[in-house]
């Protein structure tokens, strides 16, 4: 489990399979990230890595994550994230993990943050079909009935209805690596990867 | 973005002639039926170039038995074996959907010199 490191969303292209088939991809900056706590049963009750990611002007580190860094000797960073252990890994504070931890042909999960769509009907949040546009028609977007009369006299819970939609967390699972690029810390895996362009990533060996 | 096109870069081909649109070409494409593999070869005008680096395609139109035929090929597909170019068209558009409503004679370009 602990094959875990962040990214940033680069955005999508196309590249040629070995049987030169063309297979969408999605570019993404991984890593490189350096351990900056360990946490263990003793302590806190689970084995896991803390893992620091991303440039970040000393000037806006706050002075709690300020210390908390300076404890592990390591460099400020922006975003931190934890991967679980299993048994018998070790790490080391302040080791560095970098994209060559996966190699071509493995799958992963992308964890990302969608893209906010803010206050969104029900044809767009739950692919409801509406109403026909024209004829004499006036039900066209509106979500219909949702619901009985006296019993239950209430509308049940769980009921699709307008409201937020987007910049939720969303995992995508089981998306093979094309390719690895430890120079560039670049990582192209096949297919498309939640939020937009710039947006932090966790990816995850299987 | 630069970081994609640096990664397309790799799997672009620059050994096919350049071709533009409302030329005459041959492309001979690599099809795999079962295990055998043979070379077709598609002619027609292209009508129009789409995309860039590693995404573009162009789209090659010709009248087979009465009826337009239109098929779109990428660019740096290494399904190409070539693009021989027949003959060049004097066009002043950059996509040439007119010609889907010309049957005939009307359907022709002009050709250009090379």
């Amino acid at each position: 489990m602990a094959k875990t490191i962040l990214g940033t969303k680069i955005g999508m292209s196309q590249v040629w399979s070995d049987d030169d088939r063309l297979i969408p991809v999605t570019v993404i900056e991984a890593g490189p990230c350096v351990i900056s706590q360990l946490k263990t049963a003793k302590r806190d009750g689970y084995e896991a890595i803390q893992l620091a990611y991303g440039d970040i002007k000393p000037k806006k580190v706050n002075r709690p994550m300020k210390g908390h860094f300076a404890k592990a000797k390591v460099d400020p960073k922006r975003y931190i994230a934890e991967a679980r252990l299993t048994e018998g890994e070790t790490f080391k504070i302040g080791q560095e993990i970098k994209v060559d931890i996966f190699e071509p042909g493995v799958l992963v999960d992308v964890i990302g943050t969608s893209k906010g769509k803010g206050f969104a009907g029900v044809m767009k949040r739950h692919n409801f079909h509406g109403g026909p546009g024209g004829h004499g028609s006036h039900f066209h977007r509106a979500p219909g009935s949702i619901g009985m009369c006296a019993t239950p006299s209430r509308v049940h819970k769980g009921m699709k209805l307008p409201g937020h939609m987007g910049s939720e967390t969303v995992t995508v699972k089981n998306l093979e690596v094309i390719k690895v690029d430890p120079e560039q810390n670049l990582l192209v895996v096949k297919g498309a990867v939640p939020g937009g362009k710039g947006g932090l990533l966790v990816i995850r060996a299987r | 973005m630069n970081r994609i096109k640096a990664l397309e870069a790799q799997s672009l081909r620059d050994d096919l002639p350049a071709f533009q649109v409302g030329d005459n070409v041959k492309v001979s494409y690599k099809v795999v039926e079962g295990t055998r593999e043979r070379v077709q070869i598609f002619q027609g005008v292209i009508i129009r170039r789409h995309g860039a680096g590693a995404r573009e395609t162009f789209t090659v139109r010709k009248i087979s038995f009465a009826v337009g035929v239109e098929r779109t090929f990428p660019v740096h597909s290494p399904k190409i074996m070539n693009v021989e170019i027949v003959s060049r068209g004097k066009v002043r558009r950059a996509k040439l959907y007119f010609l889907r409503d010309k049957i005939g004679k009307a359907a022709r370009l002009k050709e250009k010199r090379f």
